[in-house]
């Protein structure tokens, strides 16, 4: 049995969609995502404490005491988070910790991922620089040779690490086809998920266009817009939650790179590290876990996942994954929501959706595709290029 | 400040501690620092990243590396190269220890394979240099750069 410090005792995520109907302000859908947290949970405005934020671009400055004025609320715990796709994973352990440590009792995870209304005085080149995700900045290595040498966003190098588990394995292609497969048959169950009506074949994904070798379209998350919130709280508290809390276990974070080229071994992610010292402080292991929720950039970052988490012995991946069923109804579930992959990327609440379909299993709320069977989640989140990557456990009470 | 662009690429946006390096490689040699303990470290920084220390030197490296993995970018997701795709990107490490990112230049009709010999050579863009590999012959260990 792992930690009975904190648990989540609610949620609520916005049906990702390509186009958002309505622009917001950021600390606006905070505000609208803390509403939907804590009437979930049953919470009253004042029953929380804490907040967990990340970017907030009408705030590049003081964000955390930003949204604290925006909420109305005095915070004794406000905790920025800047992991990229392991900011929703980062964010969930802190608010755990935090509630475990005393800082706080009762902690709102806040991912808002919409579009914000048009600045009419936005410089155009300003947008396009976004790909580079900060790392044109005066003084950054990247500025120096990445950006130069075209290593920028992530496919690319996303496609290196694939790339070189072919040079080392064999890199069978049909068995990421079959990732993005499973995880479409899983978001076909999910009324959410913004590919719920769009089946697909291994032949789909492996005629879609290559992207960048040897990653296909069919390979590569969609950023979308959305939102989530998940509402963390202490055990004592957690009992008059309307539905069974979930209890965050056991957690670890690793960081080792900010570029790939400077990760020390492309197929050993910092996963790896995570992982071992969650399933330590949940005192269990990979044959415990029910659910496997994956942070999916691509299929490629799943392979990786299934073995750094410790599921199988490096290498031996696509042997692990090409012998188990991957969806709800599967021997072995992963992302029973279909994963960003199927289920969309909005923004930084891409990374929770992990976190929030884990709950719903624990909580028994998924629905068609509930799993008979769920009392323990492993979620994963990876920022950057497998830079930075989070492992919880998370466990039913 | 960001990369100035020049003949549709990104040019480096070089800063006072990486200067020597693109001093050298604006010769076409290959000039990386050098840490009395660690050996070779790259990118430039004002402390070896295994021990700290400062007491490193500017010395000449060999050019010769192993190509650790390489892919062909067909998206153009950065505007200011996008008329380039398809482009390859290359991981090497270099023999004296340091791994490096940067094009790869290729005959026409050849393939590179992971674990294959190259060599540094510099591209100009916008002037200012640019690494880029291209393969070479196992034989061939003379140790020079080629010039771009």
């Amino acid at each position: 049995m792992g930690k009975r410090a904190s648990a989540i005792v609610g949620f609520t995520e916005w049906n990702p969609q390509r186009r958002w109907p309505k622009p917001m302000f950021a600390l606006d859908a905070m505000a609208q995502l803390a509403a939907e947290a804590l009437a979930d949970a049953r919470f009253g405005k004042d029953e929380f404490d804490g907040i967990v934020i990340s970017h907030v671009p009408e705030a590049p400055y003081f964000a955390p005491s930003a949204v604290a004025e925006h909420l109305g609320i005095t915070a004794s715990f406000a905790e920025f988070v800047d992991l990229g796709g392991a900011s929703a994973a980062g964010m969930v352990w802190r608010a755990a910790a935090a509630i475990e440590v005393g800082a706080c009792e009762t902690v709102l995870v806040l991912c808002p991922g919409v579009p914000a209304p048009r600045d009419p005085a936005a410089a155009p080149d300003q947008l396009s620089a976004l790909v580079y995700m900060g790392g044109n900045a005066w003084g950054s290595p990247q500025a120096q040779f990445e950006i130069p040498a075209g290593l920028v966003a992530a496919v690319a190098s996303y496609a290196l690490a694939a790339k070189r588990y072919d040079a080392q394995h064999g890199l069978d292609p049909t068995v990421l086809a079959k990732i993005a497969v499973h995880q479409r048959d899983n978001a076909l169950a999910n009324p959410n998920a913004v590919f719920f009506d769009k089946p697909i074949t291994i032949e789909d994904v492996l005629a879609s266009r290559v992207v960048a070798d040897p990653i296909k379209l069919l390979e590569v998350v969609m950023p979308c817009a959305g939102g989530a919130a998940l509402l963390v709280t202490s055990a004592a508290r957690a009992r008059r939650a309307p539905r069974r809390p979930v209890f965050v276990a056991g957690y670890g974070e690793s960081l080792t790179h900010r570029s790939i080229t400077n990760m020390p071994d492309l197929l050993s992610p910092p996963l790896a590290d995570a992982a071992r010292r969650a399933f330590a402080m949940a005192a269990t292991s990979p044959g415990a876990i029910d659910l496997f929720c994956p942070y999916d950039s691509f299929t490629i970052t799943v392979l990786l996942s299934v073995e750094a988490a410790g599921f199988c012995r490096p290498g031996h991946g696509q042997d692990f994954i090409r012998e188990r069923d991957l969806r709800y109804s599967g021997d072995w579930p992963v992302n029973t929501h279909g994963g960003q992959l199927s289920f969309g990327q909005p923004g930084l609440a891409g990374g929770l959706s992990h976190f929030v379909e884990a709950v719903r299993q624990i909580q028994g709320v998924a629905g068609e595709r509930q799993l008979r069977r769920c009392d323990r989640a492993l979620c994963t989140g990876s920022g950057g290029m497998l830079s930075e990557q989070s492992a919880v456990v998370l466990e039913g009470a | 400040m960001q990369n100035p662009v020049a003949d549709h690429r990104p040019v480096p946006l070089i800063n006072p501690v990486s200067e020597p390096f693109f001093a050298a490689a604006r010769e076409d040699r290959l000039v990386l620092q050098h840490c009395p303990r660690d050996g070779f470290f790259f990118y430039p920084r004002e402390r070896c990243p295994k021990c700290l220390g400062a007491d490193w030197s500017w010395r000449e490296a060999s050019p010769l590396g192993t190509l650790y993995s390489f892919t062909v970018d067909r998206m153009g997701q950065d505007p200011s190269q996008r008329s380039r795709v398809p482009f390859h990107i290359a991981l090497v490490d270099l023999d004296d220890g340091p791994r490096m990112v940067g094009g790869l230049v290729l005959k026409a009709g050849t393939a590179p394979a992971v674990g294959q010999r190259v060599r540094v050579r510099f591209e100009r863009v916008g002037g200012e240099p640019v690494i880029c590999f291209e393969p070479c012959p196992k034989a061939d260990s003379d140790g020079s750069v080629t010039s771009g």
